[in-house]
C-alpha cells in the first residue's frame, strides 16, 4: 500500500493477539493516525526486504503477504537492528505450528454469551428437515469414524441400506465417501445426496454393492425412474481419475442413472485464478483495461460455473422431482460448494443467519472440508500446493445471490466478511483442522470458541434490514457475466483508492424509515390509551403531540 | 411500393404541409389490401377505421390521444400484414402470436389478434403514448431478414422477400416477425413499406411532429407545473445569472433575436459584461465566448466555437486580429485567468464515439438465447472493447479536471470546439451536474438540457439520424452525456431528484416524433419550421409538445417512478426566492492545498492567447501552460481528497472511475433480455421495500393526525395497509415479463480454454495413490 510508506512507530501491544502498529503516512493528507490491525493468522508469508546496504527509506524493512489480500510493508530503521528481532518475533507467531505452539484459538479467552457450539445439532437438523421418515435413516455407524474417518459421527442414509451395506459400498468410494443424505425436498421428497467419486480404476470395475445403494437412493424416490448424478469435474478429469484408481459411474453399471459433468475445475485453477484477481487489484487497480483485466483472471468465471452447477441440482430436485447425487473426486471441495449453494437455493431456513450458520457447519465444517489444508492455519508452508480459495470462492457465490435478491438473506455483507476474516484469523476454533474426528480429538469445542458466539451475540450488526421471509421461494440467480461482478468490497477493500465501504444510502434511509415507523406506532398506542383515558375523564389536559411530530422529508 | 401506398404517403405529404385535417375523401381511393372480414378496411371512412382500430388499444396513440384527435386525427396507416406470428421467447423456447403488422406514418405497431392477452399486462408503468408492440419510425435501427435461416440486413429495394422480419430498435427492443403464414402480397407491401419508412431520407417538414402538432392543436395546455426554465427568452437568461450570481460579470444579449446574427446561436444568451455586441456579429458568433455557468466562487464555465479556417493570409490576419481583441476585453480583471480546454484537439472525436457506441449496442440487441450464452463468457472483453465504458471514463475525468479548476484553482475554463454544440454541450452539462446541486432536481436538469442542449444548439435531428439523411452525421453524443449522468446516480443515489428510470424513458424520447424537443438542429430551424411568424396564414403557429410534459407519456401513478425516494431536498434557510435558489455548496471542499492559485501569473494572457489563436486558426498548438504532470497531480489530489471525505448530497458530487466502478447501466441497456432479468430480485427489489415503508410510514403519521382529530378508536392495523408486494424483475419497470414460471436460465455455452493453466487442470486436487489400478 503506498499510502503506509513513513514508518514512524513499531509497538507490539500486549500479548501476541495481534500486531498493533501505529504509523503515520509522511505525506499525510490528513493528520489521523492509520491504524492497522492484522490478526497473526492472516498472515501468509514475512520477507526481508533489502539489505544494510540499499539505500533508500522503503527499501529495507519487512513485506508482509496476507491471505486476505493484502500486503503490507513496514520501512525499518537500520539503526538498532530491530528488524531481525521482529521478523523472528512475527514469524513464531504467526505460524505457530513450526515453532510447536498452540494456535491462538487455544489460548483466546474471549467470553460472549452465546455459546455458538450449540448452533448446529445434527439430530435437529435433520429432524428440521422431516428426518428420518420411512425412506431415510439416521445411523451412528461412524460414532467412532470408522467407516469413514472424514465424515462426521451422524449420517442419513436409505432406510432399506443395512449397516453391512455400507460397509461394503465405503470399499468403492474415494477416502470411503459413501452417499449419504444432505438435503430433503419437503413435498417432493426428492433428496441431495453427497458423496466421492467411485474407484473404478483403469479396468473399468465394477461394485455390486456399489450399484445396489445407487438404485435403493433411486427408489426412495417413486415421482421419476432416474436419478441423476451430477459430476462436478470436467469431464475429461473424470476420466484421467480412472488412471488413479478413480473415475465416475458409467451407464452400463449403473442403470437408470443419468451422469452430467459440470465442469468446474480444480483446486489449484482456482488458487491460480484468485493470484490473478490479487495482481489486477494490487497494488493498483487497472483502469483502462479493468475489464479484460478481470476476464483473464477467469474468476468470474469459475464463480458462474460453479452457480450454473448449483442451479442444475436444485432445478432438477425442485421441478425436475427427481434425486440427485453430486461428488467430485474426494466430495469435499466442489461438491460442498454445489451442495450448500443449491441448498441455499431450496431452502429459505438456510438464508437466515443462523440457518447459513448450520449450513456452513453442515456441509462445510462436518463433511470435512480441508480447513486446515486449504488455508494453511499457522503453517508458514505458503506455498503448499494444498491450499486453494475453494470456501472463499463459495462465501463469494453467495455474496453475488445476496447482491441478486438483496431481500432474500437475513445477513449482510459484513455478515460474509466476518466469516472470510476469521476464517484466516485463528481467532475461532470454528475453521480450524481438516475433519470432525480431528476437531473431536482436538477437543475444539472444549477449548475454543465459536465464531458463532460473536456473531449471534451481536447479531443486529450482521442483519439485512431489507430481509423478507419468503418460506417456499426457490431462489435462482442468473448466472450470467452481466451480472456476476467482482466483490470490490472484499478483494479491493484495502486500496485506498476504491470506494470506501460507506454505508448503503438506501439502507440508511429503510433504517430511518423503520425507526419512525416504530415511533409513531409507539405513539399511536398512546393516543389510544389517552383517548380512552379521556373519554373516563374529559379534564385531562390536550396533549400537542402533532407539533412535536417529526415529518417525513419526502415527498411520497 | 403499390400504387396505393404510393399515393397515400403523397396525401398525407400533402396534409402534413398544410396542416390539414386527414379527412375521409383522401382515403377513400386508397385501398390497402385484402384484410380479413372483421378488419374491413378497404374505402371505408378513416374515422371509422379508427373508431375500429382504437378497440386495439396500442394502435392509436394511446387512450386519451384518441379522444381529443379522434375527428381530425393525424396517424395514417400506411401498409398492414396479417397473420403475422410475432416471437416471443419464453423459457428459451420460442412461442407466437398471432396478429396484424402495421405501418403509419407515426409508428410499426403489431395487434395481436388476441385482444385478452393485451388487456391483461397490468403493467403499472405503461407508456400512453407508445405501446409495447409499438416502434416509432424513428426508433427503427436495423431491419434483417431471414431468408433460409440467414440473416441479412434489408435496405433498398428487395427482389426476395423474407420469411422473417427482425427489427433492432434504438431503444435495444428486437422484435420477431415470422411472415411464414402471410400472404405473399402483404408481405411485399408490409416489407418494403417498413423499409421505405424507416430508411429512405425524410423531408424535415415531413416529420410526424408538424401533422401531430396541426391535429392536437387546441389541447396543448402546457402542464401548470412544468417549471423547466426554457431558456428561450431574455427572462430565462437573466434568472440563471442570477441564480448563479454570475451577473456580476456577464450580460444577457438580445442581439441574435430574429436569427440576424448566427443561425447556430439561440436568440438569447450571455456573454462578458465588456464584450461589445457588435463583436458578436462579426464571425457569426464563432470566436466569441458564451457564458454557461458560474461557479459559487465566480469562476466561470465559457464556451466558443472556432473560426472558420481559412487559407487566405489575409484573413487569417484579420482573424487574429480580431481574438487578440477579444482576448484583451477579458483579459482585465474581474475575470482574471481563463484557461481554454480544447475538446476538438485533445480529446474525444465524434468518430470515437460512434464507433463505440455501435460496437457496444450490438452487445444487447440479442436475437435468441444462444446468442446470449454465447456472447456471455466473452462478455467482459467485449465489453471493453467496445470501449464505450472508457469513454464515460475519459468524459467523466475531463469534467472533474473542470471542476478542479473551477472549484479549487479559481480558474475560467473556455471550452473550445468546431461548433462547440457537441462535446461542449455534453462537458459543460456533466461539469453542471457535478457541481451544481440545483441541476440534479428534476426541474434544474430538464432547464440544464435546454440551456446546454436545446439552446446550445445540439444537432438532434443529425446526431439522431431522425431524417435517415446521413448515417455519418449519427452519433449518440447525448446518450453518452445519459449514461455519464447515470454513473453518477448510480454512485450517489440520494443525490437526484430523479431515478434512473427518468434517465431512460428520457433517452427513449428521443425517438417519438410528437415532441418538438429532440427533433431540431437548433433553435433557429425549430423556430423557422414552426415559426410564430409563419408565413403561411391559412395555418395557426404550430404548438409544438415538450418532452419534459411527462403527462403526455406517463399517468401520475406511473411518473411516480420518475422521482427518487431516496432524495431529500435541501432544507431551506431563507424563504425568500421563490423560483429555484442558489444554492452554495456547504462543502466549500476543504482543501489544504492550492489555495486559490492567483498565484503565479505565468505570463498567461500574452503567450497563451498566441497559442489560443494558433489553435483556434486550426494550427497545432504546443503543449499547455500546465505541464500535464502537474495537471494529474492537481486532479489526483483533488479527486482523492474529496473521496475520503463523506458525501454532501447537495454539494460538489465526482464519480469514482476506477475501473470496476464504471458500470453497465442495465436498466437501459438489458432490460428487454428475458435472460438478463431477475425474477424478485436487483435494486428494485429494495427500492420497493423502500416505497412500502415509506407509505406505510405516511399511514400512521396520517392516522396519528386523524386521532388528534376525532375521538374514536381506529382498530386498523398498521401492517394491514401494506399491499401484497408483487415479486418484480429487476428489469423493472420494464421488463416485459416474459418469464412468468420460476425455471432458472441455464448458461449453454461451454467452458472457455483456460490457456497458460491447462497443465493445473488437468492435476488432481490431492494425489493419491487410491491402490490398485
Amino acid at each position: 500500500m503506498s499510502l503506509l510508506r513513513g514508518l514512524l512507530g513499531m509497538d507490539l501491544i500486549g500479548t501476541w493477539v495481534r500486531l498493533f502498529l501505529s504509523f503515520r503516512e509522511k505525506l499525510a493528507l490528513l493528520d489521523s493516525a492509520l491504524l492497522l490491525d492484522v490478526p497473526l493468522g492472516v498472515i501468509s508469508r514475512i520477507e526481508k526486504m533489502g539489505g544494510a546496504t540499499s539505500r533508500g527509506e522503503n527499501s529495507y524493512g519487512l513485506d508482509i503477504t496476507c491471505k486476505d489480500m493484502r500486503n503490507l510493508r513496514f520501512a525499518l530503521k537500520q539503526e538498532g537492528h530491530s528488524r531481525r528481532g521482529m521478523f523472528e518475533i512475527l514469524t513464531k507467531y504467526a505460524f505457530p505450528l513450526a515453532h510447536s505452539l498452540p494456535i491462538f484459538a487455544f489460548l483466546n479467552e474471549e467470553k460472549f454469551n452465546v455459546d455458538g457450539w450449540t448452533v448446529y445439532n445434527p439430530v435437529e437438523e435433520y429432524r428440521r428437515q422431516g428426518l428420518p421418515n420411512h425412506h431415510w435413516r439416521i445411523t451412528f455407524i461412524n460414532k467412532c469414524y470408522e467407516l469413514c474417518d472424514t465424515y462426521p459421527a451422524l449420517l442419513v442414509v436409505p432406510y432399506r441400506a443395512s449397516d453391512d451395506d455400507l460397509r461394503r459400498v465405503a470399499t468403492f468410494r474415494s477416502r470411503n465417501r459413501i452417499p449419504v443424505l444432505s438435503w430433503i425436498h419437503p413435498e417432493n421428497k426428492t433428496v441431495i445426496v453427497r458423496c466421492s467419486q467411485p474407484l473404478v480404476g483403469m479396468s473399468g470395475k465394477r461394485n455390486k454393492d456399489d450399484e445396489k445403494y445407487l438404485d435403493v437412493i433411486r427408489e426412495t424416490n417413486r415421482q421419476i425412474n432416474k436419478l441423476t448424478i451430477y459430476d462436478a469435474r470436467p469431464s475429461v478429469n473424470a476420466v484421467a481419475n480412472k488412471a488413479t484408481g478413480g473415475g465416475y459411474e458409467s451407464d452400463d453399471a449403473y442403470h437408470n442413472t443419468e451422469l452430467f459433468f459440470l465442469d468446474i475445475h480444480n483446486i489449484h485453477v482456482m488458487r491460480e485464478s484468485l493470484k490473478k484477481v490479487k495482481d489486477i487489484v494490487y497494488p493498483n487497480v487497472e483502469e483502462s483495461h479493468w475489464l479484460s483485466s478481470l476476464e483473464s483472471t477467469h474468476w468470474l468465471e469459475h464463480i458462474k460455473l460453479v452457480l450454473t452447477g448449483a442451479i442444475q441440482v436444485a432445478d432438477r430436485v425442485s421441478s425436475g422431482k427427481s434425486s440427485v447425487v453430486v461428488h467430485c473426486s474426494d466430495g469435499w471441495d466442489r461438491t460442498a460448494q454445489l451442495t450448500s449453494l443449491a441448498m441455499l437455493m431450496l431452502d429459505s431456513f438456510y438464508r437466515s443467519i443462523e440457518g447459513f450458520e448450520i449450513l456452513v457447519q453442515k456441509e462445510w465444517i462436518s463433511f470435512g472440508h480441508k480447513f486446515a489444508s486449504r488455508i494453511g492455519h499457522g503453517d508458514k508452508n505458503h506455498a503448499d500446493a494444498d491450499r486453494s480459495p475453494i470456501f472463499l470462492q463459495f462465501i463469494d457465490c453467495v455474496w453475488q445471490m445476496s447482491k441478486q435478491f438483496p431481500t432474500a438473506f437475513e445477513f449482510n455483507e459484513r455478515f460474509l466478511i466476518t466469516i472470510l476474516d476469521h476464517l484466516y484469523s485463528c481467532r475461532f476454533g470454528t475453521f480450524l483442522y481438516n475433519c470432525e474426528s480431528m476437531r473431536e480429538r482436538q477437543k475444539v469445542t472444549e477449548r475454543t470458541v465459536s465464531l458463532w458466539s460473536l456473531i449471534n451475540s451481536n447479531k443486529d450488526k450482521f442483519k439485512n434490514p431489507f430481509y423478507t421471509k419468503e418460506i417456499n421461494r426457490v431462489l435462482y440467480p442468473v448466472a450470467s457475466m452481466r451480472h456476476l461482478e467482482l466483490w470490490v468490497n472484499y478483494y479491493i477493500r484495502w486500496n485506498p483508492r476504491i470506494k470506501q465501504q460507506q454505508p448503503n444510502p438506501v439502507e440508511q434511509r429503510y433504517m430511518e424509515l423503520l425507526a419512525l415507523r416504530d415511533e409513531y406506532i409507539k405513539r399511536l398506542e398512546e393516543l389510544q390509551l389517552a383517548n380512552s383515558a379521556k373519554l373516563c375523564d374529559p379534564s385531562a389536559s390536550p396533549s400537542g403531540p402533532s407539533q412535536m411530530m417529526p415529518h417525513v422529508q419526502t415527498h411520497f | 411500393m403499390g400504387k396505393g401506398a404510393r399515393e397515400l404517403r403523397a396525401r398525407a405529404c400533402w396534409a402534413a404541409f398544410l396542416a390539414l385535417p386527414t379527412w375521409v375523401p383522401l382515403l377513400q381511393n386508397v385501398c390497402l389490401g385484402p384484410s380479413d372480414k372483421n378488419t374491413r378496411l378497404c374505402a371505408r371512412t378513416y374515422i371509422q377505421d379508427r373508431l375500429h382500430l382504437s378497440r386495439h388499444r396500442c394502435y392509436v396513440l394511446g387512450e386519451c390521444e384518441v379522444l381529443k384527435c379522434r375527428v381530425d386525427s393525424c396517424e395514417q396507416l400506411l401498409c398492414e400484414a396479417n397473420t403475422v406470428l410475432k416471437c416471443v421467447q419464453e423459457d428459451s423456447c420460442q412461442r407466437g402470436i398471432y396478429g396484424r403488422l402495421v405501418c403509419t406514418d407515426f409508428k410499426i405497431a403489431f395487434l395481436g389478434d388476441d385482444e385478452s392477452a393485451l388487456d391483461n399486462d397490468e403493467t403499472q408503468f405503461k407508456n400512453k403514448v407508445i405501446g409495447e408492440n409499438d416502434i416509432t419510425l424513428h426508433c427503427v435501427d436495423q431491419i434483417y431478414g431471414v431468408f433460409d435461416e440467414k440473416k441479412k440486413t434489408l435496405f433498398g429495394q428487395l427482389k426476395k422477400y423474407p420469411e422473417k422480419l427482425i427489427i433492432h430498435c434504438k431503444d435495444l427492443r428486437v422484435f420477431h416477425f415470422c411472415l411464414r403464414y402471410t400472404k405473399e402480397e402483404e408481405v411485399k407491401r408490409i416489407v418494403s413499406g417498413i423499409i421505405h419508412h424507416t430508411q429512405s431520407p425524410k423531408l424535415l417538414k415531413r416529420l410526424f411532429l408538424f401533422s401531430y402538432a396541426a391535429a392536437a392543436q387546441n389541447s396543448t395546455a402546457a402542464d401548470p407545473k412544468n417549471h423547466t426554465v426554457m431558456f428561450d427568452t431574455l427572462k430565462d437568461w437573466c434568472w440563471e445569472l442570477e441564480r448563479t450570481k454570475g451577473n456580476v460579470k456577464f450580460k444577457a444579449v438580445s442581439i441574435n433575436e430574429g436569427y440576424r446574427v448566427c443561425e447556430r446561436l439561440p436568440a438569447y444568451f450571455v456573454v462578458p459584461t465588456p464584450l461589445p455586441e457588435e463583436d458578436v456579429s462579426r464571425f457569426q458568433g464563432h470566436g466569441i465566448p458564451i457564458w454557461c455557468w458560474s461557479c459559487h466562487n465566480g469562476c466561470a464555465l465559457l464556451k466558443m466555437s472556432a473560426l472558420p479556417k481559412e487559407q487566405d493570409d489575409g484573413i487569417l490576419q484579420v482573424q487574429k486580429n480580431f481574438l487578440d481583441g477579444i482576448y484583451k476585453t477579458i483579459h482585465r480583471p474581474p475575470y482574471e485567468i481563463v484557461k481554454t480546454e480544447d475538446l476538438s484537439s485533445n480529446f474525444l472525436s465524434l468518430q470515437e464515439i460512434q464507433t463505440a457506441y455501435s460496437k457496444f449496442k450490438q452487445l444487447f440487441l440479442i436475437d435468441n438465447s444462444t446468442e446470449f450464452w454465447d456472447t456471455d463468457i466473452k462478455w467482459f472483453s467485449l465489453l471493453e472493447s467496445s470501449s464505450w465504458l472508457d469513454i464515460i471514463r475519459r468524459c467523466l475525468k475531463k469534467a472533474i479536471e473542470i471542476a478542479e479548476c473551477l472549484e479549487a484553482q479559481n480558474v475560467n475554463i473556455l471550452l473550445l470546439e468546431e461548433n462547440a454544440s457537441d462535446l461542449c454541450c455534453l462537458i459543460s452539462s456533466l461539469v453542471q451536474v457535478m457541481m451544481d446541486p440545483h441541476c440534479r432536481t428534476r426541474f434544474g436538469f430538464q432547464s440544464l438540457v435546454q440551456k446546454e442542449w436545446i439552446m446550445g444548439g445540439h444537432c438532434f435531428l443529425d446526431r439522431c439520424n431522425h431524417l435517415r439523411q446521413s448515417d455519418k452525421e449519427e452519433v449518440p453524443v447525448f446518450l453518452l452525456f445519459l449514461d455519464c449522468v447515470w454513473q453518477l446516480v448510480h454512485q450517489h443515489p440520494p443525490a437526484f431528484e430523479f431515478t434512473e428510470t427518468y434517465l431512460t424513458v428520457l433517452s427513449d424520447s428521443l425517438y417519438i416524433p410528437i415532441f418538438s424537443t429532440f427533433f431540431f438542429n437548433s433553435p433557429h430551424q425549430k423556430d423557422g419550421n414552426v415559426g410564430r411568424e409563419s408565413q403561411d396564414t391559412q395555418s395557426k403557429p404550430l404548438n409544438l409538445l415538450t418532452v419534459w410534459d411527462w403527462s403526455v407519456q406517463f399517468e401520475p401513478k406511473a411518473q411516480t417512478l420518475l422521482r427518487n425516494p431516496l432524495y431529500v431536498e435541501k432544507p431551506k434557510l431563507d424563504k425568500g426566492q421563490r423560483k429555484g435558489m442558489h444554492c452554495k455548496h456547504q462543502r466549500q471542499l476543504s482543501l489544504p492545498l492550492t489555495q486559490s492559485k492567483s498565484s503565479p501569473k505565468r505570463g498567461f494572457f500574452r503567450e497563451e492567447t498566441d497559442h489560443l489563436i494558433k489553435n483556434l486558426l486550426g494550427k497545432r498548438i504546443s503543449k499547455l501552460i500546465n505541464s500535464s504532470e502537474e495537471l494529474q497531480d492537481n486532479f489526483r489530489e483533488f479527486y482523492e481528497s474529496w473521496h475520503s471525505k463523506p458525501t454532501n448530497y447537495h454539494g460538489l458530487l465526482l464519480p469514482h472511475i476506477e475501473g470496476p466502478e464504471i458500470k453497465v447501466w442495465a436498466q437501459r441497456y438489458l432490460r428487454w433480455i428475458p435472460e438478463a432479468q431477475i425474477l424478485g430480485g436487483g435494486r428494485v427489489a429494495t427500492m420497493n421495500k423502500l416505497l412500502e415503508m415509506m407509505e406505510e410510514v405516511q399511514c400512521l403519521q396520517e392516522k396519528i393526525e386523524e386521532k388528534h382529530h376525532s375521538q374514536e378508536a381506529l382498530q386498523a392495523e398498521a401492517t394491514s395497509l401494506l399491499r401484497n408486494s408483487v415479486r418484480l424483475s429487476s428489469l423493472f419497470p420494464f421488463a416485459l415479463l416474459q418469464r412468468h414460471s420460476s425455471k432458472p436460465v441455464l448458461p449453454t455455452s461451454g467452458w472457455k480454454a483456460l490457456g497458460d493453466e491447462e497443465d493445473l487442470a488437468k492435476r488432481e486436487d490431492e494425489f493419491v495413490d487410491l491402490g490398485d489400478v
